[in-house]
């Protein structure tokens, strides 16, 4: 469905080219930084697995012994594997222990030694790649087997309990009565903790915190629903804040099929550095593309913040560097659930009209992914009946533009996290809407020249002079002056920069290399 | 008074509108009429219905009128019942707890800073002591805020630091003074031995110290396990417990430093 708003292609090819120009200087920054949370990835991925009797991983707590004794800037992998083939253990965890006992020094490798470390450290990440490899093949399995779901946009519902075991039992009723993707919400804060908590959790702060064990549970407890009713449930969690690449790492290895993984939005959001936000996104997008993930951005927290109208063209923005970000990462457009949202107020006359000019300019742009379509939460009041008719509202926008995912709206957002009948009552909406309305995108075809085409082009326009502004400067000089929402986000400040270092002439990475050239040893 | 204030004033009194025992409003004066709707953890069935219909009998409907039901999933049940309630309010009886200062929206609070202290307005926030518990500082600080409502960074006139967790008393004292701090916020969540009111104590105490009291700015410290009315004891402006949003807390900054200006303790 393409050329129901007449843009110009020649607007749109460069708006693609200005997004490239404005993402590349990140990229080059990306590939030649490394973080903690990549190296502790990357030792995830070498099967260092479990947490100290405080509950800090492993991991931390051999990436914080490398990195006293050689620093950070050489990658952890070589100085590991190296002390690896010193204390003549095999097994990387109990090392970790060793480390965090203080009983092993670590150095940087020369000559011979560097070699056969680069060698057993190639060999035991691919190992885990492999396996991520095995998860994505599980899953096209089950997919083949069960089936998607049978319309578009799928039903994204989220749950959140803070206790994976309630969690559970929510989640299946919520398959059962027609969700097609889960999403798990994180406790409250959780993006802000330098480390992955460990085991199965039973108390959040208004959501349950992502570990490897709990999307384990979750991924089971969503197989059995997947068998019961004849469909492949999707689940989601977040690869965000400060454990981004790990937590990509670990929904590979559990078989997640979504992560919420956005460009910016740590940085605005969340005030953690921009460096380390664009060094971690690019990791955490790779092993997204590998594992088969379906990431999801974040474009509609802009509009929480910034006016829908006013600032749409942001949101077109954003979706263009995340998509530069995203291929360069090497994820295919299916992949690419960029975000928007039914964010107008509602109380401005031709709002409707003007969420579908926006709505269906972002299906237009991106014509391959499955865009993931945000429903109102700004202008929910607690005033549960009118939000009922805004989310149905909402869902029609979602079904006549085609997009590919839709966050399910609660009535009751902003007044109580989702009762059962909420989302009872939200399904029905759902299931109204595409059933009454499920083709209307065929019949619907903006009148030429009128006003759903005049205003998407006015915001492709828009979105192409701010672009024209950011290429001027860099991005990171965008983001540190204010560009996007209204927050000052200088590179030198934030969250996590601590945890970031530049390369030195003999950084390895295995991970890196596998994921790049897309071998499996 | 003015013969158009004297009318207004007595029609206060009188307006027919202001009544003194109401009860709800359906379709006819005094006809009780009132709409809810519940979830029982029951299988939808005769009994099921005739449970939605006593619940709605002891909340004091009577006729209840049971107009839909449906089920959840396979052991629960959403009900929506109308009906007449028997109850009456008294409205000279009716007691409100009345916040001290007025409710802001964002917007309004960057209007008062903006008009009347023509400046921004900064704030400091901080976890002091071994709290690493961000959470509560975040929430209220953060763009993205809680439950809906954006953080204090959001609000244009308000400079916002955050110097996030573990900070020491004296870096705080130091930060404040750098930042030429109108309010210092100090979020603690961790209580074993006391640790949040020792660690506010040490707090305020150094603010004393370290400024007269005309200089000092205003302190706010926020936990789940305070006691809003404990501020004399801790030697603090204000208490906010569990489920302080950023508006509450905008709000009161903007009441105690700009509209109602007085003395600190």
């Amino acid at each position: 469905m393409t050329g129901k708003l007449d843009l110009d292609p020649a607007l749109v090819a460069r708006a693609r080219e200005l997004a490239r120009r404005a993402g590349q200087p990140v990229v080059d920054l990306a590939r030649s930084h490394t973080t903690v949370s990549v190296e502790r990835a990357v030792l995830r991925l070498a099967g260092v697995t479990g947490a100290d009797p405080d509950g800090i991983p492993w991991v931390n707590r051999l990436v914080d012994a490398v990195v006293a004794d050689t620093g950070l800037g050489h990658g952890v992998t070589l100085p590991v594997f190296d002390a690896l083939a010193r204390e003549q253990i095999t097994d990387v965890t109990l090392l970790a222990q060793k480390a965090a006992a203080g009983s092993v020094r670590f150095q940087q490798p020369t000559g011979k030694a560097a070699t056969a470390a680069r060698k057993a450290a190639r060999k035991a990440v691919a190992a885990g790649v492999r396996q991520i490899d095995r998860r994505r093949a599980e899953r096209d399995r089950l997919v083949k087997r069960y089936g998607d779901p049978k319309q578009r946009p799928w039903i994204y519902l989220i749950v959140a309990t803070g206790d994976i075991y309630e969690d559970i039992p929510q989640a299946q009723a919520a398959a059962r009565a027609g969700a097609d993707v889960i999403a798990v919400i994180r406790s409250t804060g959780q993006s802000l903790l330098d480390y992955v908590p460990e085991g199965a959790t039973r108390e959040g702060f208004a959501g349950t915190y992502a570990t490897q064990e709990n999307f384990r549970l979750m991924r089971a407890a969503l197989d059995e629903s997947s068998r019961e009713l004849g469909r492949y449930v999707r689940l989601t969690n977040y690869a965000s804040g400060l454990c981004m690449p790990e937590m990509a790492a670990l929904a590979g290895l559990e078989r997640l099929d979504m992560m919420l993984n956005d460009s910016m939005y740590g940085i605005l959001f969340r005030d953690i550095n921009p460096i380390r936000t664009f060094v971690d996104q690019r990791f955490s997008r790779q092993v997204h593309a590998r594992a088969g993930i379906i990431i999801n951005t974040g474009e509609d927290n802009y509009l929480t913040t910034a006016d829908a109208v006013d600032e749409a063209h942001t949101v077109t923005v954003s979706q263009l560097l995340n998509e530069y970000f995203a291929h360069e990462a090497g994820l295919a457009d299916w992949q690419l659930g960029l975000g928007h949202a039914f964010e107008i107020n509602p109380d401005l006359p031709e709002s409707f009209r003007l969420e579908l000019a926006h709505a269906l300019l972002a299906r237009e742009l991106f014509p391959d992914a499955p865009l993931k379509w945000m429903p109102p939460t700004k202008h929910m009041t607690g005033d549960v009946f009118r939000g009922n008719l805004l989310d149905g509202f909402f869902n029609l926008v979602g079904t006549m533009t085609g997009q590919g995912i839709l966050l399910v709206g609660m009535m009751t957002e902003a007044v109580v996290t989702p009762w059962l009948s909420d989302r009872d009552i939200a399904l029905q909406n759902v299931r109204y809407v595409l059933g009454a309305a499920g083709g209307l995108h065929e019949d619907f075809v903006p009148a030429p020249g009128g006003f759903i085409q005049q205003r998407a082009n006015r915001v492709l326009g828009e979105a192409v002079d701010l672009l024209e502004r950011i290429g001027d400067q860099s991005l990171l000089t965008a983001i540190a002056e204010g560009t996007f929402g209204i927050m000052k986000r200088p590179a030198d400040r934030g969250k996590g920069l601590d945890g970031v270092a530049k390369h030195e002439a003999d950084y390895y990475n295995p991970a890196s290399d596998l994921l790049e050239e897309g071998l499996t040893r | 008074m003015s013969s158009e204030e004297r009318s207004a004033f007595h029609g206060h009194q009188v307006e027919p509108g202001d009544k003194r025992i109401v009860r709800p409003y359906g379709d006819t004066s005094g006809d009780g009429m009132v709409q809810i709707s519940f979830t029982l953890p029951v299988p939808h069935t005769k009994r099921a219905e005739g449970a939605a219909l006593q619940l709605a009998g002891k909340m004091g409907i009577d006729p209840a009128m049971l107009v839909h039901a449906k089920p959840i999933g396979d052991t629960f049940t959403f009900f929506v019942v109308y009906g007449r309630v028997n109850h009456l309010v008294d409205m000279s009886k009716v007691q409100v707890v009345e916040r001290d200062f007025p409710l802001l929206s964002a917007k309004e609070v960057n209007a008062v800073v903006k008009q009347k202290l023509r400046r921004k307005l900064s704030v400091v926030g901080a976890c002091i002591g071994t709290d690493a518990h961000t959470v509560g500082i975040d929430a209220i600080l953060n763009v993205k805020g809680i439950a809906g409502e954006k953080g204090l960074e959001y609000y244009r006139e308000l400079k916002v630091t955050n110097l996030g967790a573990q900070v020491s008393v004296p870096e705080l004292v130091e930060a404040a003074r750098a930042e030429k701090a109108d309010a210092v916020l100090v979020s603690q969540v961790v209580t074993q031995r006391d640790a949040h009111l020792h660690n506010t104590r040490e707090m305020s105490a150094a603010f004393r110290e370290a400024m007269p009291a005309g200089k000092r700015p205003l302190l706010i410290v926020g936990g789940p396990r305070f006691d809003e009315t404990m501020t004399e004891e801790l030697g603090v402006d204000r208490i906010f417990g569990r489920g302080t949003t950023p508006g509450e807390v905008a709000s009161y900054v903007v009441h105690a430093l700009i509209t109602n200006k007085k003395a600190k303790v």
